[in-house]
């Protein structure tokens, strides 16, 4: 009874993304001009630890997707989420001020999005195409369309692929990354919450008629969707070491792929953790190989957009004889 | 079939009254000073024709419309629910033809939606499964498996799932709104059997339903409704099904089918080892010009499968067609109604019909030539010829421009057909043309499908209902799991022999 319960959504639904992976990484090993420097765990790291930015955006994606929702300004939150942060250290504030402030701005522009979406009744597409706009146009206007250079703080260290303590092995950022997936798909199966996110996605209708108070849930899934951009945009400062107000630009198809490619559909009701971190993973490790074989960057951009459309279309054979 | 025992004792109060409820919507009545009351335990039936009142009515109990003058009491004190949610806090549960379920959820996590047992926002799974189970003894299916997303589950369950949850939801007044209309026999045996149950525990029901022999077997009261007023509303003991009839319409329907007087031609349609993937055994049909030809068979016995490859909706692994000269293997919808072929499908919501577009759109859709020039549309011809046939058919509409959605079921039926006629099918394929609709546009539909056989047309009808198959076909095959078991004219069938056929291969 008990593997039953863990069977139906979630066993079935990562192992198609799993066998991607291994694909995605048999294929690179498989080319003798990168094999050996691919298959390093230097390289592995390397690669876990680039994907945070987009693991984080991804986590958060992935609740607003099961709920059939979408947000496009992911990118442009985590953006702004940055540039605060940066202007919060150059102004002088405290290293863990920068970090809350950036966080409680990604926050405040998914509350935006809930707000406006469950106020307005438009469809999130709109609404948070909007905030694209405005999310980017923010940030480049507080960072007077430049870069900030803050001056260098722990927040730096937190994606450094060489981590003090030494024995952390992986960056203080994966780590975050890591707990904080663990932590979310705990939400999404053990909690009253996260099983109203599920039962919005799959019909909204009925989930009202149940008195799940829908408006409230929305609201809660685009602010902690924000959190997340938040706190990813904290990690691309982290990384960057200025804040850009130009970063990530494009940055929400990648965490839309991702959660996508991991068995999210877009119509709501389906998706998980796990399967978005692999898919977060297939596209990290498509654009290591193809940067290590040497190919460019729009053959990289096509090779990601028929992995979408393949992941999908796979995903879609799987579930016909279901629901 | 036993008719369900004598009335509950009137002597405990109702538990569910309506006073001279009235409703109007603009200019058009829906309810006048309408009353209702339901005891305890109390099996009460509604019916009456698409339009008469009967969803206004139950919209209102809902909680989903105010009415405009009238009171409603439950359980002795006043009700007027502020929406659905507060009717099912209050104990009104409604259980509607289009399920309301989650379907990527399981069993349990749609039964306990939105009443989720839980320690600080954590799930309390293991309280959980013990009511579900609970409640799912109640209905005596134990054997469905909470961890099963509903959507797997056949229709049948999945009502059995609903209802489930309001019990769970303490119900005193169970509202089911057509619950066999998409079921098999012992699905519907099987709710019968929940319903008689939930009476003997107390609940009162309204059952609404257009299967008049149904309503005979499973309710102890009805009242009928028509163009808005109580026709009737007593006791359900000694009232046949003509009665009813003439309750709902104000007049004695003579026959409900047609005389047969048509002697069919020459072959129309021949059809030999047709198989496409979704069949589960090749099928072979004939049929000749004025002819009505019935499939009968249980839900799922295979019947849309075939037919879906005839009309070529299907792709057709293999088999021979043969209409005036043989037909392609690969000819799909388009080619076969360049050939004469016209195909209703059971599907009316998803698939028959484009509840969105507008009635003109939906009737001339499958054949725009006449009022195409240069790839341009002659609208007011393409207009006046819909509006013919909404005359013809009797539709009633205010205007033809008319979104579909806003006909009643009945009648969006009616454009379908017309639609089919409008196309001049020669060949008419009808896939359960008359399920959920009110008797008379169902009488009116036999009728044109007679008209049509002696004009010399072909019709292939399938329908689950045995009555009407016996009515209005020449013949009559049977389906049984995938393959056509038996076929002969209507004279060497009766209904126990469909039944039987159909249930169990072989008469």
């Amino acid at each position: 009874m008990r593997t039953r319960r863990l069977g139906m959504r979630s066993i079935v639904n990562w192992l198609g993304p799993f066998i991607g992976l291994l694909l995605v990484i048999a294929l690179f090993s498989l080319m003798p001009e990168v094999r050996g420097r691919f298959l390093r765990v230097s390289n592995f790291i390397n690669v876990v630890t680039q994907s945070v930015i987009v693991a984080l955006g991804a986590l958060g994606m992935t609740v607003i997707i099961i709920s059939g929702g979408i947000d496009l300004s992911a990118a442009s939150n985590i953006a702004l989420s940055s540039v605060i942060a940066a202007s919060v250290i150059d102004a002088g504030g405290s290293p863990w001020l920068a970090v809350g402030a950036g966080i409680l701005t990604g926050g405040l522009v998914g509350l935006a999005n809930g707000g406006l979406i469950t106020s307005l009744r438009l469809v999130p597409f709109i609404v948070t195409l909007g905030m694209l706009g405005v999310g980017r146009g923010l940030a480049k206007w507080i960072a007077g369309n430049q870069k900030i250079d803050a001056p260098l703080t722990w927040v730096n260290t937190l994606m450094s692929r060489n981590p003090e303590p030494s024995w952390l092995m992986l960056a203080p950022g994966v780590w975050l990354m890591m707990i904080l997936a663990v932590l979310l798909a705990a939400v999404l199966r053990l909690t009253v919450f996260g099983r109203h996110v599920f039962a919005i996605g799959s019909n909204e209708t009925t989930a009202r008629l149940c008195g799940v108070r829908t408006n409230r849930a929305k609201i809660a899934i685009y602010t902690l969707s924000g959190l997340f951009c938040g706190l990813s945009g904290v990690m691309a400062f982290s990384r960057l070491t200025v804040g850009d107000p130009t970063v990530a630009v494009g940055l929400e198809l990648d965490i839309i792929a991702a959660v996508v490619i991991g068995g999210g559909s877009l119509a709501g009701g389906q998706g998980s953790v796990l399967g978005t971190m692999i898919g977060v993973f297939i596209m990290s490790f498509l654009r290591n190989g193809s940067t290590m074989m040497g190919w460019p960057n729009y053959i990289q951009e096509i090779i990601i957009g028929a992995v979408i459309v393949a992941a999908v279309a796979l995903d879609r054979l799987r579930h016909k004889k279901e629901l | 079939m036993t008719e369900s025992s004598g009335n509950p004792t009137l002597n405990p109060p109702p538990v569910l009254l309506m006073r001279s409820i009235s409703k109007s919507f603009g200019p058009t009545r829906a309810l006048e000073a309408t009353d209702m009351d339901v005891g305890p335990g109390e099996v009460r039936a509604l019916v009456g024709e698409n339009g008469a009142g009967k969803s206004t009515l139950m919209k209102i109990l809902s909680g989903a419309l105010r009415p405009d003058a009238g009171r409603m009491f439950l359980d002795g004190r006043p009700y007027a629910p502020s929406s659905p949610l507060d009717g099912r806090r209050r104990g009104v549960g409604m259980i509607y033809q289009e399920l309301n379920l989650a379907p990527h959820l399981t069993v349990e996590e749609n039964i306990m939606l939105g009443r989720e047992s839980h320690a600080l926002g954590f799930l309390r799974k293991s309280e959980m499964r013990r009511r579900v189970r609970e409640a799912l003894d109640l209905v005596r299916h134990p054997e469905i498996s909470p961890d099963t997303p509903v959507g797997r589950l056949r229709l049948g369950l999945r009502q059995v799932v609903e209802i489930a949850r309001a019990l769970t939801e303490q119900v005193r007044v169970l509202v089911m709104d057509e619950p066999t209309s998409s079921l098999s026999r012992e699905d519907t045996e099987g709710l019968f059997q929940i319903i008689r149950r939930l009476a003997a525990e107390g609940v009162s029901i309204v059952y609404i339903s257009h299967f008049l022999e149904e309503v005979r077997q499973v309710a102890h009261s009805l009242t009928v409704l028509r163009d808005g007023r109580v026709a009737f509303s007593g006791p359900m003991k000694g009232l046949k099904a003509k009665d009813l009839i003439r309750f709902m319409v104000g007049r004695e329907v003579k026959e409900v089918f047609a005389a047969r007087e048509r002697v069919p031609g020459e072959t129309a349609l021949n059809v030999r080892g047709l198989k496409s993937r979704r069949m589960t055994a090749p099928a072979d049909l004939s049929l000749r010009r004025g002819e009505i030809l019935g499939l009968a068979g249980l839900v799922g016995a295979g019947r849309t499968e075939a037919l879906r490859a005839v009309f070529g909706l299907d792709r057709r692994e293999r088999g021979v067609l043969e209409t005036g000269g043989l037909v392609r293997l690969k000819g799909g919808p388009r080619m076969m109604i360049r050939r004469g072929f016209g195909y209703l499908s059971e599907d009316r919501q998803l698939e028959g019909l484009a509840l969105g577009r507008s009635v003109v759109d939906n009737l001339t859709l499958s054949r725009l030539e006449p009022y195409a020039r240069g790839g341009f549309l002659r609208l007011r011809a393409r207009r006046r010829a819909a509006e013919e046939w909404a005359e013809r058919m009797n539709i009633r509409v205010h205007s033809v421009e008319q979104p579909l959605e806003s006909l009643s079921g009945g009648n969006q039926q009616k454009v379908a057909l017309a639609r089919l006629l409008h196309q001049e099918a020669d060949i008419l394929l009808l896939d359960e043309p008359t399920r959920g609709i009110d008797i008379v546009s169902k009488t009116q539909i036999y009728d044109w499908m007679s008209r049509l056989a002696s004009l010399g047309k072909s019709v292939i009808f399938i329908s689950s209902y045995f009555p009407e198959l016996i009515g209005v076909c020449d013949r009559i095959a049977v389906f049984h799991r995938g393959r056509m078991v038996e076929e002969r004219p209507v004279s060497g069938w009766d209904e126990r022999g469909l039944m039987a056929c159909a249930a169990v291969g072989r008469a």
